[in-house]
């Protein structure tokens, strides 16, 4: 019996210490994963959280159910990993972008730029071009206003920041 | 009609976005064009968000991103100072500067939010009680 008990002790010694041998540190799981992740184009919306004992939980958007189970699937199989906790989301279907109409751009620009004599605009295609010069705070607070028109983007090379 | 370049490119600022806790976060992308929206928690999150865009493009010149990210209130606005950078803000009769101005709000006054009629334009009633139109980049909401 005494013997019997050795030997298991010596056993239990045995595995601890290989299990501490073999044990990846979740510092270099996080490390791997998210090398991993990045390297994979289906993957681009996908973070890691935390890395707690192996055990890896992931968050962040997928397209859809595919795209999150092949994420979990791909973290599964890094080295160390033990378990995957997949707190992805499923992207929702976006809405179209409205965007607005060369009039209503027009007018947004004249009631933006009254106060910044300095930019000149226009619009082409929907799309709003300015030229001048704007200080840096300035433009900002400008560009902020303008986003909430919706053009089609902008035409920038001939506006300078000061 | 989607590129993983522009998405790519800012990928920094979407996923800032997301884990700040911005609400109905939409990232669309239409023509080379990325239009971010949502509603951040609060206005520092706001400019956080703004810094990482100067970040990845410097001056916000590349054109090829849209972003409105409003903040979001829990209360309906009712009190709004005049952030104007020193001058008188001019109080119109319509929402747009080809409207008659009908009175001023001074610089840093506390004025009245009847409603928040546009993201451009809020009407508003000064402390003198003269109702109209002010451009909304120089209203900041009071807590």
């Amino acid at each position: 019996m005494k013997k019997l008990l050795a030997i298991a002790s010596m056993a239990v010694i045995v595995l601890t210490f290989s299990a501490c041998k073999s044990k990846v540190k979740d510092a270099d799981i996080k490390t791997a994963v998210e090398t991993a992740l990045k390297a994979d184009p289906m993957s681009m919306g996908t973070m890691v959280t935390s890395v707690n004992d192996g055990v890896v939980t992931i968050s962040g958007e997928c397209k859809d159910e595919m795209c999150k189970t092949h994420c979990g699937d791909m973290v599964s199989k890094v080295k160390g990993v033990k378990s995957v906790v997949n707190n992805c989301m499923i992207a929702p279907i976006p809405n179209p972008v409205v965007n607005a109409s060369d009039e209503i751009l027009n007018k947004g620009l004249a009631d933006a730029l009254k106060d910044h004599p300095s930019v000149k605009s226009s619009v082409v295609d929907g799309k709003i071009v300015l030229t001048g010069e704007i200080a840096k705070a300035k433009w900002m607070a400008l560009k902020q206003m303008l986003d909430k028109l919706t053009s089609k983007g902008y035409e920038l090379s001939g506006l300078k920041i000061k | 009609m989607t590129s993983i370049a522009l998405q790519d490119k800012y990928r920094e600022l979407t996923n800032a976005a997301t884990v700040s806790g911005v609400a109905n976060l939409q990232v669309r992308e239409e023509e080379g064009v990325l239009y971010l929206d949502g509603e951040a928690p609060n206005g520092a999150i706001k400019d956080m968000l703004w810094s990482v865009y100067d970040k990845i493009d410097p001056n916000f010149l590349a054109g090829d991103l849209v972003m409105n990210v409003k903040v979001a209130s829990t209360a309906p606005v009712t009190k709004a100072k005049v952030t104007t950078e020193k001058s008188n803000l001019n109080i119109r009769k319509g929402p747009g500067t080809d409207q008659p101005v009908v009175g001023k709000a001074a610089h840093h006054e506390v004025i009245t939010v009847i409603s928040q009629t546009s993201d451009q334009w809020w009407l508003v009633r000064t402390n003198d009680g003269e109702e109209g139109y002010a451009y909304a980049q120089y209203l900041t909401p009071e807590a």
